[in-house]
């Protein structure tokens, strides 16, 4: 994972608005499936987990299985009622993690 | 078996051929399912929906699961699962769980939502190896399960199906 994960949420609200993120991390998210040339099978690696943090607090969880895409993209919304910061964790099916994170404040 | 290996034989009696002949189908039959891998059936992912779901009965209506119909490119297909709630302390959508029927594993995505969600939609982009049934399901607070599914084709080739 060398390339950072993308987020697009607005910077700035109204209070208690309903916001839309838009999350994407670069991943080749190789299912397990596929063969190499030898025919021996490519190992299962992806992204398993995505979780969204509003403060500290939970806002959402998605687990991915290798159904998938590459790349994945993952829309949801949340609810801001302060000002605060996002914070996104991607985890790996090596346990490695991934963060970002966005302030957002309120009007 | 060719005749020449018969011919070097003459002893072998006729059913004793056939015997050899019914064991390496057998054989050839078992290495098959041994050797092809394990894909999800609509009664694979029924049942993973319903382990995930904690239920077998459920209702329809209140949730939606936008996807195309017609997927010309099965590595990213986009879909949106979102459910008619309003997300409040005591209406709220606990988790939504997706599943195909007929991809190499039945397993699509979960998601695990919160009161900060405060809309219950999610979108992500998903792999379908061939036309087959998309099902989702969203467990609300009260334990009621609500399940949508969805027939999408996918064209290998772009002929349009």
């Amino acid at each position: 994972m060398a390339r950072k994960p993308r987020v697009k949420l607005p910077n700035s609200v109204n209070k208690g608005q309903v916001v839309q993120i838009k999350t994407l991390i670069p991943h080749k998210m190789e299912t397990g499936q596929r063969k190499n040339k030898k025919g021996g099978k490519i190992p299962r690696f992806i992204i398993n987990k995505v979780e969204a943090t509003f403060n500290g607090k939970p806002v959402i969880t998605a687990d991915f299985h290798p159904a998938v895409s590459a790349n994945p993209y993952f829309a949801f919304y949340a609810r801001v009622e302060e000002s605060g910061t996002f914070k996104f964790t991607w985890t790996d099916d090596k346990g490695k993690t991934v963060t970002t994170s966005k302030k957002v404040a309120v009007k | 078996m060719s005749n020449s290996t018969l011919k070097h034989k003459q002893t072998m009696e006729r059913r004793d051929v056939l015997k050899l002949l019914g064991l390496g189908t057998i054989a050839a039959a078992t290495g098959a399912v041994v050797s092809a891998p394990a894909m999800a059936t609509p009664e694979s992912a029924a049942k993973l929906i319903s382990t995930l779901s904690g239920t077998s009965s459920y209702k329809s209506g209140k949730i939606s699961l936008k996807m195309p119909d017609i997927a010309e490119n099965g590595a990213t297909v986009p879909l949106t699962v979102r459910v008619d709630s309003p997300m409040t302390a005591d209406n709220y959508v606990k988790s939504i769980h997706v599943a195909a029927d007929k991809n190499p594993n039945p397993e699509v995505a979960s998601f695990h939502l919160t009161l900060a969600s405060g809309k219950a939609e999610v979108s992500t982009r998903m792999r379908l190896s061939k036309t087959q049934n998309v099902v989702a399901v969203a467990v609300m607070n009260d334990g009621s399960v609500h399940r949508v599914s969805r027939l999408v084709k996918v064209t290998i080739g772009g002929c349009g199906g």
